[in-house]
């Protein structure tokens, strides 16, 4: 177990260093919340989910779907890293004709399931898979992330209720709670705490973790599989721009990629020589 | 006298009858099963059917994800939730991706009737249609939702279905097939042409028997695809009549009668009047009575191609 939270660690770390170089090139995107998810989409990927690069549309799979569609470079970074298409075309990302768009499209990505971007609307599909599944009476587990920003629409509680209703204990999803969105701490622009009891009211099995402790990551996904009956939230703390102390808890990094000067640092900061 | 049958009550069982065919349907509805009819489906294959309640955004993401999967999702309400409350999760979640979910609302239009304006959608045909991705579907009558139902589960792609909820009379006879796409002339006239949808399709046959009693020749084509839209019918009706008036039970603006006025204009230029809704909300009512008083009866639609003669 040691030896596989250490390889993850490794893992996030390099993917960590692809989000930087990927968002850098672009000179678009959002680096802080992909820097805040990547540890839960690194266990997600390389650990607890079963996926076949090779044949993305394999029966077998369970599904992700990034809520938090903004964090884009995290999850092009794992796919790439898995396999899904060659690393190259990160350096595409946001371009004219690229097949990584701006927000997650599963009509131009390979291993992308759905589209996301606009918030609030992940959920509700990740429990529409999570009900196809179940009535086929299929093994496969469905992941989703969101962010804690995007608690404030309403649909995300549309999508909660329904969840537990039909007994989606097929589902397990993250909040990626770094407690900033664009303008500014989410508990001064809307508060969505208590997170946790929210979602046990909605019928929902919670729990509350470190987002970056990959031992504690992997032991929520593990326990999360046991509950019958209902969703599993995992509640994960973590730090906006995580592993580049100058992006740290700064929502001016929501949607601001590094700049050449910041490059060198940055990769510096992640233990990478430019 | 025709036979009247309201195109929900046909939605509903063929829909029922479909599920016995095709174990990948799966029915959606927001607490409106009895009014939209898929109660029917959902009585005979409860584990396919999914009462979402009353939170429409939430089931349109929950039906793109079950397409995500393989299933072929069937959503229904009202028109007025269906379009005008999912609107951006229709085209985020179901259009964006070209999910393969169905879209069939019920309760389209002023005849909904007294229910009042919150409740009457004469919005949902432009807002559907200016999606990407997007087919946009209004039969006329009970023959034609049959086949329209099946031909939307065999194509593959988002589909929006508007229907009605009252009794409308059947028009169509029972060989009748559906074609996505493909407009039906459904009376041959060569002075001007109705260009109609929905429930308008029966009340132009009407309009253009009274205006064969002054002489006047009057061909009827019904749109049953808002989009894609048959350019071919409607430039034939342009070239050989030379004078067109659309109706639709539906705003003036960005339905039928605002996809043929795009169209004409620019392929071949037409005398044109619409017919519809003018940039009003709905008010309770009979539906009979709301027919006249938004300007939609046979008498409105006869003044209306007497118009457009008088500008030949």
């Amino acid at each position: 177990m040691k030896a596989t939270v250490a390889a993850l660690e490794e893992k996030a770390r390099e993917l960590r260093v692809s989000i930087v170089k990927t968002l850098h090139k672009s000179q678009s995107g959002h680096t802080g919340g992909s820097l805040s998810a990547i540890d839960m989409i690194t266990a997600l990927y390389f650990h607890k989910m079963r996926h076949n690069p090779a044949d993305p549309g394999w029966k077998g799979r369970d599904r992700f779907v990034l809520c938090k569609g903004h964090a884009a470079p995290a999850l092009y970074a794992a796919l790439a890293d898995a396999g899904y298409f060659p690393r190259e075309d990160l350096m595409m990302l946001r371009r004219l004709g690229s097949h990584l768009q701006g927000h997650p499209d599963s009509k131009s990505t390979p291993g992308v399931e759905v589209c996301t971007g606009s918030l609030g609307q992940g959920l509700s599909m990740a429990v529409g898979m999570a009900m196809g599944l179940k009535l086929d009476k299929l093994e496969n587990r469905v992941y989703a992330l969101l962010g804690d920003g995007e608690l404030q629409e309403g649909q995300v509680w549309e999508a909660a209720m329904s969840g537990a209703h039909y007994r989606a204990d097929n589902l397990c999803a993250f909040v990626d709670v770094n407690g900033l969105q664009i303008d500014g701490e989410v508990a001064k622009v809307m508060n969505v705490e208590p997170i946790a009891d929210k979602f046990r009211a909605f019928g929902w099995n919670t729990m509350e973790i470190d987002g970056h402790d990959m031992a504690a990551i992997l032991d929520a996904l593990d326990r999360a599989e046991t509950v019958k009956g209902r969703p599993t939230m995992i509640v994960a703390r973590t730090v906006k721009g995580k592993g580049v102390p100058f992006f740290e808890n700064k929502a001016s990094y929501h949607g601001v990629p590094p700049s050449d000067e910041e490059l060198p640092r940055a990769l510096e900061c992640l233990g990478e020589k430019s | 006298m025709s036979t009247m049958v309201a195109t929900r009550d046909a939605y509903g069982e063929t829909l029922a009858e479909m599920g016995g065919e095709n174990e990948d349907i799966v029915v959606l509805d927001a607490d409106l099963s009895g009014s939209t009819k898929t109660g029917v489906f959902a009585k005979k294959f409860p584990e396919r059917f999914f009462n979402m309640g009353i939170a429409e955004a939430n089931m349109m993401g929950t039906a793109a994800g079950l397409a995500a999967v393989g299933k072929l999702p069937f959503v229904s309400t009202f028109a007025i939730f269906a379009a005008g409350r999912a609107w951006e999760q229709v085209r985020q979640s179901v259009a964006y991706p070209r999910a393969n979910v169905k879209i069939v609302a019920t309760h389209g239009g002023v005849t909904v009737g007294e229910d009042g304006g919150s409740h009457q959608s004469v919005e949902d045909l432009a807002i559907m249609r200016a999606i990407p991705n997007m087919t946009v579907i209004v039969p006329a009558d009970g023959v034609e939702t049959r086949s329209a139902i099946r031909a939307v589960a065999a194509y593959k792609g988002p589909v929006y279905v508007r229907l009605g909820r009252n009794k409308v009379p059947t028009i169509f006879d029972n060989n009748y097939r559906f074609e996505i796409g493909k407009g039906c002339e459904m009376a041959a006239g060569s002075d001007m042409t109705f260009v109609t949808t929905g429930l308008m399709t029966a009340q132009a046959l009407i309009a253009a028997d009274l205006l064969k009693k002054e002489g006047v020749s009057a061909r009827v084509v019904h749109i049953g695809t808002i989009k894609p839209l048959d350019g071919e019918i409607l430039l034939k009706a342009a070239r050989e009549t030379g004078a067109i008036v659309t109706a639709e039970e539906h705003s003036v603006i960005g339905g039928l009668g605002g996809a043929v006025a795009e169209f004409l204009s620019e392929h071949c230029p037409t005398r044109l009047k619409r017919v519809g809704v003018n940039d009003r909300f709905g008010t309770s009512g009979k539906a009979e009575e709301l027919l006249k008083y938004f300007g939609l009866t046979p008498e409105d639609l006869a003044d209306a191609a007497r118009e457009v003669l008088a500008r030949k």
